[in-house]
């Protein structure tokens, strides 16, 4: 019974989630501009991270939070620069 | 995974719906709405009480079967709410800097005077 | 003497949590190794000299932090709704120019993030010389309100606790 009800939540879970990184994905494609591929890249890593965690609880073991972890400090720093990027880099002429 | 009681498996499955729910319409909100500094408000969304359902979820999930006490998804948490105001205030002032830089008129301009209050096309006489 | 083995005593006993919740286990051997960590970590700091925050009021922090969460939860769900209704709603997003007394550095860092945070409002930019901070609402229907808001409820609490 608590596997099922476990089995179905957590797919549907995973499933809102895609949808969320699809989305992230459109408006990436979309842009118009850098800042809003940057801004959904943002929303995307974290919808993965997310997952990966989903993943975990799915599989029944922990080693999954480790990767959501390096996803999460990864993404942060990676928006960071970009961001940065998009302050000093191209504007200026 | 058949030692999860039943309450605690309905408990891991709400945190976890409503966690991807809320990180699903963020990143809708991402998709769907019409300026840049609309879109910024949408992935705090999935960052704030999305994150924090999720990770609860696993927290009870790991604590009940016991495999052990799990509370380091806390870190992510902590993570996670600490470093989206950052990264969204920079994206944010990067827009700006752009925004003025081009002088669209999609933003109020740097210096300005003491009106409390500015709609969003601002004057760009402001 | 203690000011030069633990010059931030806060900073240091995160770090000594953050390390035990990575290891997993309160084993006296991570006790060890962390506490090392952490009065590594706040020499190091205290080698970049930066300010250092006056807290006035520790306890009160525990009530922004309640504040803040419930906030934020019901804010998340106004923006659900918001993002629901999608394109046939009114537009009300718009630029805030707000004015702050709160002087301090900590204290401005604190509320940036609790506003930027909080779906639905963003903080967009500091002007130190007026002392004023632009904000973007997602869903400005009255101004006065939002003003109010952030002052009496953030700002008079950050107040009491930084200055």
């Amino acid at each position: 019974m608590s596997e099922t009800i476990l089995f179905w939540s957590i797919l549907v879970s995973q499933l809102m989630l895609a949808g969320a990184m699809i989305s992230a994905t459109t408006r990436m494609i979309r842009g118009p501009r850098a800042q809003d591929r940057i801004l959904a890249l943002d929303a995307f890593y974290v919808a993965a991270m997310l997952m990966l965690v989903l993943f975990g609880i799915r599989v029944g073991t922990s080693v999954y939070f480790e990767a959501a972890l390096v996803i999460g400090i990864l993404g942060f720093v990676s928006t960071v620069a970009l961001a940065k990027f998009l302050m000093r880099g191209e504007v200026i002429e | 995974m058949s030692e999860l009681p039943v309450w605690a498996a309905l408990l891991v499955g709400f945190f976890a719906l409503a966690g991807s729910l809320l990180t699903l319409l963020g990143c809708l909100g991402l998709a769907r709405l019409d300026s840049f500094y609309e879109r910024v408000h949408a992935p705090t969304l999935g960052t704030s009480f999305g994150a924090i359902g999720i990770l609860l979820a696993s927290i009870l999930y790991f604590s009940v079967t016991g495999q052990r006490p799990a509370v380091h998804e806390v870190l992510i948490v902590i993570f996670v709410s600490l470093t989206t105001p950052v990264t969204l205030m920079l994206l944010a002032r990067a827009a700006l800097y752009r925004d003025r830089a081009e002088q669209n008129g999609n933003v109020p301009a740097a210096a300005f005077g003491q009106d409390v209050v500015v709609e969003a096309p601002a004057d760009p006489q402001a | 003497m203690m000011r030069q083995i633990l010059p931030y005593p806060l900073l240091s006993l995160g770090m000594l949590a953050l390390w035990l919740l990575l290891q997993q286990s309160l084993g006296l051997g991570h006790i060890l190794l962390g506490t090392l960590v952490a009065l590594f970590a706040g020499r190091a700091l205290a080698a970049l000299e930066p300010d250092r925050p006056r807290i006035r009021k520790p306890l009160k922090i525990i009530q922004l932090m309640a504040l803040v969460a419930v906030d934020v939860l019901r804010s998340n769900l106004a923006v659900a709704r918001i993002v629901l209704d999608g394109r046939h709603r009114e537009h009300h997003s718009g630029f805030l120019l707000l004015p702050l007394e709160l002087r301090d550095r900590s204290a401005l860092a604190v509320l940036s993030c609790i506003i930027t945070a909080t779906p639905g409002s963003a903080w967009l930019e500091y002007d130190a010389m007026r002392g004023t901070v632009l904000i973007h609402v997602l869903d400005l229907v009255d101004e006065q309100a939002w003003i109010d808001t952030i002052k009496h409820r953030y700002e008079s609490l950050l107040l009491e606790i930084f200055q």
